[in-house]
């Protein structure tokens, strides 16, 4: 269990000041010319040590990321993007960080910038997050007051303008080149890759996109060192990171812990335990609505971390924790996600555009019964066309969901069909609705 | 170069192409939809999908690099996979309307899905189906048929120049279109039914009429504008039913203008399908024997210097040079093919020609155009100057004298004065110097520039300005004039022009001859013409020459006969008789040939390859077909006669008013005549008064 002397996100539950005393007090902004003064190299080589993933869902190596930026300008500007477009179902993190630690992001974004070269960084928020969008405007004008960001930042020589920009919304805007791409005012449309976007990013300079908890994250460990930060967590999986937990348990929360615990022990230590106890738990979505859901069977040992959750077909993503206990639906609560991911696909590849909708009506007709049992296999096959077939992985988080059900549940949606073909229904599960129903 | 296996084949391609191309030099076929070699790449249909060794995934081969030692594999279980997967998700959502879509049997979809697609449908739900927009007359849209690669959205925004289709909404509820209903305002808007992949944009004027295998294709050229665009003319019986572009990287790529393709319902309407002689002030239906009689008739007493002819703007060379030898046997030499007024200098090639051409387009680095509006008058040449500007980032100087606007890239508007070709350097002394310090600058001259009563002093102060800049070099020619006849070229190569001491075309039809002979010419007001003059009109189409004729000697069409064509650049190009003339009409320089018995002075030659001989006797240009590149070697300007006045610094007006409405075939269209309707103002609007008139 993580030791409080380690949290890095002191401020989570917003029970302190989140304005830049508060923030001071907390130890933020304390040094940051120092740490700039070490050069890029020296950051650079300090985050690859410190063996930070990507805190957005793919899980990148973050130093690495930082080093694909070229080191020499061939004359365009660099670009530090910060993805705040916070949409994962199951996912509140970064809301949290930007409404009660808005500080740590913006004195990220200062050390980031300054490693890959660039005098602007852009924060693209979420639309929905307003909120969060005015504390966060407020730290940076703050910052900008206080010299720490703008002109000569904190003193170190170094230029960075922060500018805050609101996405309308969508979905899709969180890939990070679809991301770039309403940024500069486009349709949100995934580009293709090659070039990156080191290569060729927004307004087609050098870009580096990150995770707002991967930027705020960066400052402490910097000052804190990479030794600490990696002897956090298991290896190749270091750190903290926030859980978001939330479903059928009695405390949902966000909670800060080390990368590695026991989903069993993230559930019940913190988040009160499933209703009804842990034997009345059903599935458990691990890491945000586009990774397989997991069986209480493996849910009762499996660790919370990239590697652990991969090696049982599943994912860390942003580890956004979705529990259900028994009186869930499971079939209808996945046809849910498929009628989610069909309805944010952008439309622009054939496999999605075309995959999403025909599985999400195969989805609502599973969760009738009214299909053949041979159909589950032709679905499973479908998720199988769309995934790996498309520009971003939008694609792939729309099959997920449904291979984890038909891999983990093929039995339940069996009995289903029976059912149905049995005749009338007198039995019929009530039907809970769902949230966001 | 960069070196790669695919498969079991090694090839080298250039660094930058993508594996699909490299791909297409091993032999290997990869189907796709949205990729288009003229277009960006959108790597959206996902059709493509290759394997790439070390690869995790399949990847789009179109908008994937080649990278040196990479090995593909384009036959492997996964790729079929793939494809098929892509294959299933096009069609579920595809109506199964082949037997009765217009694009059956010319379907990409339809093809590949042979290679690809299942013989049943494992979809269960219901298909989507999509409203169809209004794009106006010529492209009819049947969206539920859209796969959605936009490739007409890529066609619009960036070769048409007019950024006015777009896709809404997202995900399968995406639609292509224009948001707020509208026709298309691009005068290139049929490649968009080229281009589309399946039968979801079609040919409005031509729907429900004829399958694809039905068709007899005809290799020819096109004769309504002078860029001398290779077309495929498509006939079943005895009608035209579609026109085609060809490809020819050097003129079109693969282009083709509206006025082009969709004028062939123009073909079948208004034609003159038989002689007819004027009696008691009426026409009447005659044989050829009377027609000839009549014309003999007219013919004798009347003294050589009081007899004419003027050629008009979409003659073949043949009839030209029959119709120049016919006059010569009676002894005239007053000809004339510019029906426009446009002073020209015939005295030598590169006088009259658009000598950079239209290749070098692509190479030219600032452009000047005088008095044209190459948007309305040779719209493939256009979009090639809009492809220069892209490919420069939008930094090609480009600069107006006259008053086009609207020509779908930034161009510089300098002013409307002719008087401004003298003086540029004082007057515009920015773009003057970029021109100068230009590699391979150009000056166009249009016809409107030419068609002004110091035609000749702007002709020459344009040639002088492209010497001043530097345009005028041993490998590069910078002086051209664009042309809008497809015959003007051909017709100023044999020399159609007033001999010595002979009369053109103004004085002509001022009253100067009593016999004039028309040859296709209706491009000027014929009430001119005075009452005492014989008019004899030989053409394809009741226009005005044959309305105030007094014979009217049925010809053919370009679809209808085989003829030399030179357009601007002086390319000789031969069209082929796609069918015969309707009727008793024949081919025109048969019709000058048999006259000529008639008339008792019989033209040496017999077929075509006589005519043809002959055109190679007057002018060696037209012995080969092709271009001759060159550079300029000879410095001294047109005109030299004429003393060296600069031109008036009087406005420059428009000539070509309507692009849709330009000759006697689009006039008898009601398609073009619907485009024109709805046409926008940068295609057609109210002709400016031309100032020197």
């Amino acid at each position: 269990m993580l030791q409080d002397c380690d949290r890095i996100f002191t401020n989570l539950y917003g029970q302190h000041d989140w304005r830049l005393a508060g923030a001071r007090s907390r130890g933020d902004w304390d040094k940051t010319a120092e740490i700039l003064l070490r050069g890029r190299d020296a950051i650079i080589d300090e985050m690859k040590a410190s063996g930070l993933r990507g805190r957005g869902g793919a899980g990148f190596p973050t130093g690495m990321k930082w080093s694909f930026m070229p080191k020499v300008s061939d004359g365009r500007p660099a670009y530090l993007v910060v993805n705040a477009d916070e949409s994962e179902p199951g996912t509140c993190k970064d809301r949290d960080i930007m409404r009660h630690d808005p500080h740590k992001l913006i004195e990220g974004c200062l050390i980031a910038s300054f490693a890959m070269g660039s005098h602007a960084a852009y924060i693209y928020i979420r639309g929905e997050y307003y909120n969060e969008h005015i504390n966060l405007q407020a730290a940076i004008d703050e910052a900008y007051a206080a010299g720490l960001i703008g002109r000569n930042a904190c003193g170190s020589g170094w230029d960075l303008d922060v500018y805050l920009h609101r996405g309308a919304g969508a979905y899709i805007c969180g890939e990070e080149t679809a991301l770039l791409e309403s940024l500069e005012g486009k349709k949100g449309m995934p580009r293709l890759k090659p070039p990156f976007p080191a290569a060729v990013g927004l307004y087609g300079c050098p870009t580096t996109v990150n995770n707002v908890e991967t930027i705020a994250a960066a400052p402490e460990i910097l000052r804190r060192g990479s030794a600490w930060f990696s002897a956090l967590g298991r290896p190749k999986n270091a750190g903290t990171k926030i859980f978001c937990i939330s479903g059928h348990v009695n405390k949902p929360c966000n909670v800060e812990e080390e990368l590695g615990i026991p989903l069993r022990e993230l559930i019940e230590q913190y988040a009160g335990g499933v209703r009804g106890g842990w034997n009345n738990l059903l599935a458990v979505i691990p890491g945000g609505s586009s990774v397989p859901l997991l069986p209480k069977s493996i849910c009762d040992t499996v660790l919370m971390d990239f590697d652990s959750l991969r090696d049982v077909k599943s994912g860390l993503g942003t580890a956004g924790v979705i529990v259900m206990d028994k009186s869930t639906d499971v079939v209808r609560a996945i046809a849910r996600l498929a009628q989610f991911y069909k309805h944010e696909s952008c439309g622009q590849c054939t496999p999605c555009r075309e995959g999403t909708g025909w599985m999400m009506r195969v989805m609502y007709r599973l969760v009738e019964g009214r299909a053949e049992s041979a159909e589950i296999d032709m679905l499973e096959q479908v998720t199988r066309q769309v995934e790996g077939h498309t520009i971003c992985a939008l694609g792939d988080a729309a099959a997920w969901p449904i291979q984890g059900l038909i891999r983990h549940f093929r039995p339940v949606i069996e009995e289903r069909i029976a059912a149905y073909r049995a005749g009338p229904r007198v039995a019929t599960p009530v039907n809970l609705p769902l949230a966001a129903e | 170069m960069v070196k790669l296996r695919i498969d079991d084949t090694d090839v080298e391609v250039e660094a930058g192409s993508s594996v699909l191309q490299a791909c297409e030099k091993a032999g290997r076929e990869i189907p796709h939809f949205c990729y288009h070699e003229r277009l960006s790449v959108a790597g959206n249909c996902r059709m493509c999908l290759v394997e790439i060794e070390k690869a995790p995934k399949p990847i789009a081969s179109c908008a994937y690099p080649v990278a040196e030692g990479m090995v593909v594999r384009t036959d492997t279980q996964v790729v079929r996979q793939a494809r098929r997967g892509v294959m299933e998700f096009l069609l579920i959502n595809h109506p199964l309307d082949c037997p009765i879509c217009d694009q059956g049997g010319q379907c990409d979809l339809q093809d590949q899905s042979y290679a690809y697609g299942m013989d049943h449908s494992r979809y269960a739900e219901n298909k989507r189906a999509v409203k169809d927009k209004y794009l106006g007359p010529l492209v009819k849209t049947v969206m539920t048929r859209c796969i959605q690669c936009t490739r007409c959205i890529r066609f619009a925004t960036e070769i048409a120049g007019v950024p006015e289709l777009g896709a809404t909404a997202r995900g399968e509820n995406m639609e292509v279109g224009t948001y707020v209903e509208h026709a298309l305002t691009s005068e290139l808007s049929g490649n968009m039914i080229d281009i589309c992949p399946v039968g979801a944009l079609t040919n409005k004027p031509g729907a429900f009429v004829a399958r694809p295998w039905e068709l007899k294709h005809t290799e020819s050229v096109d004769a309504l504008d002078a860029v001398g665009t290779p077309i495929r003319v498509d006939v079943r019986g005895l009608e035209v039913l579609q026109i085609l572009p060809g490809v020819n990287d050097e003129i079109n790529d693969e282009w083709l203008g509206d006025k082009s393709r969709f004028s062939v319902d123009g073909l079948k309407r208004r034609r003159l399908d038989r002689p007819w002689v004027r009696q008691d002030g009426k026409l009447r239906p005659a044989s050829w024997q009377e027609a000839f009689n009549a014309i003999a008739a007219r013919l004798g007493g009347v003294p050589a210097a009081r007899i004419g002819a003027v050629a008009g703007d979409l003659c073949d060379g043949e009839s030209m040079m029959a119709l120049k030898d016919l006059m010569a046997a009676f002894g005239s030499s007053n000809l004339d093919c510019r029906q426009d007024g446009a002073k020209l200098d015939a005295s030598r090639r590169d006088f009259y020609l658009f000598n950079s051409t239209i290749a070098g387009l692509d190479v030219a680095d600032a452009i000047l155009l005088v008095g044209t509006n190459p948007r309305r008058e040779a719209p493939i040449l256009n979009a090639r100057i809009r492809k220069r500007w892209l490919a420069t980032s939008g930094r090609l100087p480009i600069g107006i004298i006259g008053s086009a606007t609207d020509l779908t890239y930034k161009a510089e508007n300098l002013g409307a004065n002719a008087g401004l070709l003298a003086s540029l350097g004082e007057r515009a002394p920015d773009f003057f110097s970029r021109m100068q310090d230009a590699e391979r600058p150009m000056v166009v001259v249009g016809q409107s520039a030419l068609a002004r009563d110091d035609g000749n002093s702007v002709l020459a102060d344009a040639w002088d300005l492209a010497k001043t800049i530097g345009a005028l070099q041993d490998e590069w020619h910078g002086f051209n004039v664009l042309h809008t006849a497809a015959s003007r070229v051909c017709a100023l190569d044999l020399g159609f022009m007033p001999g010595p001491g002979a009369i053109d075309f103004d004085a002509m039809v001022d009253g100067g001859v009593d016999l004039l002979w028309l040859l296709g010419a209706d491009e000027f007001d014929t009430r001119r013409i005075g009452p005492h003059t014989f008019v004899v009109y030989q053409g394809h189409h009741g226009d005005k020459g044959a309305a105030r004729a007094d014979v009217v000697l049925p010809g053919a069409a370009y679809t209808e006969k085989d003829g030399t064509y030179v357009n601007m650049e002086g390319r000789v190009q031969h069209g082929y008789r796609a069918l015969f003339a309707p009727g008793e009409a024949r081919e025109d320089w048969r019709i000058i040939r048999a006259f000529s018995s008639v008339a008792g002075r019989p033209l040496p030659y017999d077929d075509i390859d006589g005519v043809r001989a002959r055109m190679a006797a007057v002018n060696p240009v037209l012995g080969r077909t092709g271009l001759q590149r060159f550079g300029c070697s000879d410095l001294s300007g047109p005109c030299p006669q004429l003393g060296r006045e600069h031109a008036t610094d009087s406005q420059i007006g428009e000539l070509v008013a309507d692009y849709y409405l330009t000759n006697p075939i689009s006039r008898a269209s009601p398609t073009m005549a619907e485009c024109s309707r709805i046409a926008p103002a940068a295609l057609a609007q109210p002709a400016l008064p031309i100032a020197a008139e």
